[in-house]
């Protein structure tokens, strides 16, 4: 945990560097004044009803859609359209044996699937969920609370909820779950690093870590394209993070049977699976949040009516929209991708994303000053725009480092690739290593040197095999060793 | 959870029978396993055209804590049956086993000392499935008589009940051994 620790530190430092020139941005923009316990009390309960609800819809989506993309119904048998098979699963656990393992820890057998439900729906307090609403005459954001550092929140909160993973492998008392708990904590803790980054060009560009003070500094542009990059990460990470495919190693049935779950039955593996799930909905409603403007109505909507759309409760409906996209997609990438190795995974979390996330966390860095005017005043105009010299400069010497990592990128794979071809020899001796070896293709067959006493009958010149006629070589070989 | 099965009988259990029989047929996983060719036929059953998942079954569990059925598809050899039954003894309750095909019913073409003579010899079994090996389709019967067992299957003091009768029955029942002539 302490790697991660470290990533938040950066993050909670740069942009205290940055925006030091207009500390009031700092707070959140959500008013809490006029809202009493009950108020929260009662949002508290609609987030979590919000939240259940969607899990049982989402498990049924998932199913349906990936039956539509093999070609098949799906489950369509209980319940109009098969709705209630979620319900039905879930009750069904409900209803089973609940067993503990004769080596297991009992106390920690038991909490470790408490922390991993609970702490999945512990982040969903921060997210702005709509604008301001009236319930029961108060005025009050639709959100249960914001705190400055909201986002520091979610992502300490995952870290929690890896506890739940690992103590489940470890007191299951069995050797699959261990494995499997030891590698979903490793990916977890290993991806946090790269999505914590990530975060870090969204604090800069907005100044703050409120969720709220982030949705609203992205109500004339969404974040997803300045911050286009860190955008793709996060949604790598974000995969990485709920052990989702095509990063779902610690599930590998091939090798490790049900992963940290496996000697879990009944309502503590249901309490995984709704945890799961549930936390499938918190990265994505922090990628809505922090890329994707949150509750705000699209451009052309928000135009309509002077914003009549673009707020109160209808702010729910543009962010479930926005939600399920995601949820969408978590869908469409297990359906098309198979698991990638977990050795391969780890390299390119470790090796590719945080290095790159960190240096472009730097380029912001400078785009942003450059925005903010720390690198000098001037400005010039083009086509009625007025733009920054500054950010000009820096945004083309970003550009120009880029593009000439990229080319030394493709220069030096065209070597490796250069480096691993292969040429094979003209003429092989089949029996060199003392087994009998087939030619590669337009490889020539070399006479076997010792054992050309006995077999006076068969030819002594060298049978050439070619590339097209393989199947006419194959007798001649026959003949010539046989 | 077992508190079901402590009800009292009467209207309140009958309910709760109804629906938790719902509940449970509706979501029945089966247990990733295949002995044999008829284990194919049983991933056959999952392709596009049977499509197991209109049932919610699609979720083949790798391990058997969190499985509801064991299709035991194919013949049982000696040195498998004590896996067969480690697997059986893992699952939690309630749990139904389908005999699939002739071999795991009685032995099949292997009448000799290398096969179980029916997988009944090592674990309970819900429904014999015939047929070497049965079509996807004759597995998806066997499926939905399955789950109209499960859906009709009484609880608590009903079961006791149900069980003593269908043991006054087997006990009155002629033996084998004295039916005579035709059986018809």
């Amino acid at each position: 945990m302490s790697l991660s620790t470290a990533a938040y530190d950066i993050a909670l430092s740069l942009p205290a560097g940055v925006t030091g020139l207009a500390p009031a941005n700092d707070n959140p923009v959500a008013d809490f004044s006029d809202t009493p316990w009950w108020v929260a009390l009662i949002k508290a309960v609609g987030v979590f009803v919000y939240l259940l609800l969607s899990t049982l819809l989402v498990i049924w989506f998932e199913r349906r859609v990936i039956g539509r993309m093999q070609q098949r119904p799906g489950p369509n048998r209980n319940g109009p359209f098969g709705l209630l098979q979620t319900l039905a699963d879930g009750m069904k656990s409900m209803l089973k044996e609940d067993i503990t393992p004769a080596n297991a820890d009992r106390i920690v057998y038991t909490t470790a699937p408490l922390i991993a439900a609970t702490m999945a729906f512990v982040s969903f307090a921060i997210i702005p969920l709509g604008g301001t609403v009236s319930i029961f005459g108060h005025e009050t954001p639709l959100q249960i609370t914001d705190v400055p550092v909201a986002v520091l929140l979610v992502l300490a909160v995952a870290s929690v909820g890896v506890y739940g993973i690992v103590l489940a492998g470890w007191s299951s008392g069995s050797t699959y779950p261990l494995l499997g708990g030891l590698r979903s904590t490793a990916q977890v803790i290993s991806y946090e690093i790269a999505m914590g980054l990530s975060l870090v060009a969204i604090f800069l560009y907005s100044g703050s870590m409120s969720t709220s003070q982030i949705v609203a500094a992205q109500s004339s542009l969404w974040y997803i394209l300045p911050a286009f990059f860190s955008f793709a990460v996060y949604v790598i990470t974000m995969v990485g993070e709920t052990n989702r495919l095509p990063f779902d190693l610690a599930e590998g049935e091939g090798e490790l049977t049900g992963g940290f779950h496996t000697e879990y039955s009944a309502m503590r593996f249901a309490m995984f699976y709704l945890g799961e799930y549930v936390n499938m909905f918190t990265v994505s409603a922090l990628a809505t949040t922090m890329f994707l403007g949150g509750w705000q109505a699209p451009p052309f909507i928000a135009a309509i009516g002077d914003g009549a759309l673009n707020g109160g409760w209808w702010g729910l409906l543009w962010f479930t929209i926005k939600l399920w996209m995601f949820m969408f997609f978590f869908v469409w990438l297990r359906g098309s991708l198979p698991r990638v190795r977990y050795d391969q995974f780890m390299r390119f979390g470790w090796r590719f994303l945080i290095p790159i996330t960190l240096a472009w966390v730097v380029a912001v860095a400078f785009i942003r000053g450059a925005q903010l005017g720390f690198l000098g005043q001037g400005t010039f105009t083009i086509g009625g725009r007025e733009l920054s010299v500054a950010t000009v400069v820096i945004v083309s010497i970003v550009a120009v480092i880029a593009l000439a990592a990229a080319w030394i990128w493709d220069d030096k794979r065209a070597e490796r690739e250069a480096a691993a071809e292969f040429n094979p020899p003209e003429e092989i001796d089949p029996f060199e290593g003392g087994f009998p070896v087939p030619p590669l293709p337009g490889q020539r067959l070399r006479e076997p040197s010792g054992l050309a006493v006995g077999s006076g009958a068969a030819s002594r010149e060298p049978v050439t095999s070619s590339v097209t006629s393989t199947l006419t070589s194959s007798p001649v070989k026959e003949e010539t060793h046989g | 959870m077992g508190l079901e099965e402590k009800l009292p009988s009467g209207f309140l259990l009958s309910t709760v029978e109804g629906l938790a029989g719902y509940m449970r047929k509706a979501s029945i996983w089966p247990a990733t396993f295949g002995l044999a060719c008829c284990a194919i036929e049983m991933m056959a059953v999952g392709t596009p055209d049977y499509d197991i998942a209109r049932f919610g079954m699609e979720r083949f569990s790798a391990t058997p804590r969190q499985a509801d059925l064991m299709i035991v598809a194919g013949r049982v050899s000696q040195k498998m049956a004590p896996v067969v039954r480690q697997v059986y003894d893992q699952m939690p309750n309630p749990k139904w086993v389908i005999s699939m095909g002739v071999c795991a019913s009685s032995g099949g073409m292997f009448n000799n000392y290398a096969i179980v003579q029916g997988v009944d010899h090592i674990i309970p079994v819900d429904i014999y499935l015939p047929g070497c090996p049965p079509r996807p389709q004759m597995l998806l019967n066997a499926i939905i008589e399955l789950h109209k067992q499960i859906e009709t299957s009484p609880l608590g003091v009903n079961r006791e009940a149900a069980a003593r009768a269908a043991e006054e029955a087997a006990l009155s029942a002629t033996p084998t051994h004295q039916m005579k002539g035709l059986l018809a």
